[in-house]
């Protein structure tokens, strides 16, 4: 028979939960009243004017421009993803095999553009792209062209800057991740007679797979908002839809109108986690471990 | 317990209560302008002595773009700005959508001595600026573009070009390149203007989002001819750029003093805007910065000089050169479906 007496650690256990709520409900107070009821009031907003109504929507998913804005964001955030990926990996891989000092040396070089503004580097990027800038100067300089290529104001320009600001994003997960793929795993196959190749290949990257897809995830979801690279560097012709949520303010004298896109992008960011995480914890994601 | 404490502590207070109520008998304003070197000329030639004169107290704020902060604070039915500094259109659409006060006219003599084009039930013209063809004296040091038409023509003026991201001013352009008389311009044949457009996209390198970015584009060399406003322009060519522009065919544009809709301060609002109309503070504002005085009554009085004057864009002999924009058609319906239709013709 079993008796109801209380578990003693049962009870510790149920006190110091009480004691957690308590310690993180500031936090959540804060998120709630600075996202929750903001994001809601937002999604309220797009069916909401005057009376229910999915106008806003109906808008958004069959006039041209809206689809068009939004393959060519998802367009832009998979070349920078990709480009990202290729850029960042080596560099994650690099520092990870040289002594600490180095690494720290690396990793620092990889963060310290953090601390500028992405106003000013995206300036840096007109300086050193537009047709009297630095490249274009200096390859005419060595007669490789004639003409000034044109390097910005159009998609080009935007994904350059945009790799540049996200690259950190890339790297540092990447990192994270190969820091714990135990050497040793390197030397087995090596005295398994793998080739040091065949060991990158067979062993390592695998074995960094979920660094590089918490990367990959975070660079596309931040590129997918992204509205300062895109309004300076793309000439006024590549329309991301960030930049539809404000010109939707302008056009449609209503919140209701940008609301519906910001909504629309929202869920797609939820759609994209959602699919991410049926292939690896989102806390890896977010969390970096 | 020490006394004096006390009493100097009370005292303290009820002086910080006094100073709060009497700043709020003395009568005050909220303004509010875009900010930047604008402001701060308008600050010199017209708020400082406004509020001298009028014994108020103007506080000032700034805001690129003062229309999402105009909906969002008459919806939530307690403004807090007084009188807004904004493009004349937003004036009118916010007079027609029940956000901005209409104008007692009798109350604001200075405003109702000016032409009729110059105000509207909802606003006072405050000051002009002008969309202007402007191009490098370096790529075209002589037989340079002259016309909209010229810079339509990319056989006899070869060069990178740059227009606003906008269609305001820019249609208007459109269809002076095809031939339309200043004049005749309203209601713009807005089909028409985007024909010619579609024939001019290929050559545009760059279409402008701010000011800022029009100014650096042609100091930079990035473009040898395009549409900006004429004081960044020749604040560009001050600093040196061997860059100017032409009124001829410019498009004449303003903005208009109007007051929020249930504004805290409303009949002092409308005391400062009839002092801010005045033709004597109106002629400081271009002692300071390159925009013409909203009131034409300005340039009778002997402040702005004839050299100076000549420079203006609302200087009465470049006026004649220009086209007037019309803030009416572009807030009513076909001007509201021409913007929208901006977006898609950008985006083909």
């Amino acid at each position: 028979m079993t008796t109801s007496v209380p578990d003693p650690s049962q009870k510790h256990q149920r006190r110091e939960h009480g004691l957690m709520l308590a310690l993180v409900s500031p936090a959540l107070l804060v998120i709630l009243a600075l996202i929750v009821l903001p994001v809601g009031w937002l999604a309220w907003q797009s069916v909401y004017h005057d009376g229910f109504t999915l106008e806003n929507y109906r808008r958004v998913f069959t006039e041209d421009i809206y689809w068009r804005s939004f393959a060519l964001t998802f367009e832009i955030s998979f070349a920078v993803t990709v480009i990202a990926l290729l850029l960042g990996y080596p560099v994650a891989y690099l520092a990870n095999s040289v002594p600490k000092g180095c690494s720290i040396l690396i990793l620092s070089l990889v963060v310290l553009p953090f601390w500028t503004s992405v106003l000013v580097r995206a300036y840096a990027w007109l300086a050193l792209l537009q047709r009297t800038g630095v490249i274009n100067q200096f390859l005419r300089y060595l007669d490789v062209i004639s003409e000034p290529l044109a390097l910005v104001h159009n998609t080009l320009g935007t994904v350059v800057a945009t790799v540049h600001i996200l690259l950190p994003f890339m790297v540092l997960p990447l990192y994270a991740t190969m820091q714990k793929i135990p050497g040793d795993l390197m030397q087995a196959g090596a005295s398994l007679g793998a080739s040091p190749s065949m060991t990158f290949f067979r062993v390592f990257l695998p074995l960094s797979l979920p660094g590089m897809l918490a990367g990959c995830t975070m660079v596309f979801v931040l590129c997918l908002g992204f509205y300062i690279t895109p309004e300076l560097l793309g000439g006024g012709r590549t329309v991301m839809v960030s930049m539809l949520v404000s010109r939707n303010v302008e056009l449609y004298n209503q919140f209701g109108a940008a609301s519906a896109v910001a909504v629309v992008l929202l869920l797609s960011v939820l759609a994209i986690f959602f699919i991410v995480s049926r292939f690896i914890s989102l806390d890896r994601v977010l969390g970096q471990k | 317990m020490n006394m004096r404490w006390t009493v100097g502590l009370g005292c303290g207070l009820v002086g910080a209560i006094g100073w709060i109520s009497a700043a709020d008998a003395a009568e005050q304003i909220t303004f509010v302008s875009q900010g930047g070197a604008y402001q701060q000329a308008q600050t010199v030639a017209i708020l400082d002595p406004s509020a001298k004169k009028l014994g108020i107290t103007i506080n000032q704020d700034s805001i690129p773009d003062a229309w999402p902060a105009i909906k969002t604070q008459v919806g939530s039915g307690k403004p807090i700005w007084d009188v807004v500094d904004t493009p004349t259109g937003y004036c009118l659409r916010g007079g027609e959508q029940g956000l901005i006060e209409k104008l007692d006219f009798s109350k604001i003599p200075n405003a109702a001595a000016m032409p009729e084009a110059y105000r509207s039930p909802y606003s006072v013209s405050y000051e002009f600026y002008s969309s202007v063809l402007a191009y490098s004296q370096k790529t075209f040091p002589k037989d340079a573009p002259n016309s909209w038409a010229d810079f339509w023509d990319v056989k006899k003026f070869p060069g990178r070009r740059a227009l606003r991201n906008h269609p305001i001013a820019t249609l208007e352009a459109a269809l002076m390149a095809d031939g339309v008389a200043p004049d005749k311009l309203y209601p713009l044949d807005v089909d028409r203007a985007f024909k010619k457009l579609e024939e001019i996209k290929p050559n545009i390198t760059v279409w402008w989002t701010s000011g800022a970015q029009s100014a650096q584009l042609l100091n930079d060399g990035e473009v040898d001819m395009e549409m900006a406003w004429n004081g960044r322009v020749s604040a560009v060519a001050k600093e040196g750029a061997k860059v100017t522009f032409t009124y001829n065919q410019g498009i004449l544009q303003s903005t208009s003093l109007c007051i929020l809709k249930g504004a805290p301060n409303l009949e002092t609002a409308v005391k400062f805007i009839n002092e801010a109309v005045d033709p004597l503070h109106q002629a400081n504002l271009p002692l300071n910065i390159d925009y013409g005085p909203g009131n034409p009554k300005a340039f009778e009085t002997s402040v702005i000089k004839p050299e100076r004057a000549a420079q203006l864009p609302s200087e009465p002999a470049n006026a004649a050169k220009q086209a007037l924009m019309s803030y009416a058609w572009w807030s009513s319906p076909s001007g509201e479906a021409a913007e929208k239709r901006w977006a898609a013709f950008m985006q083909k």
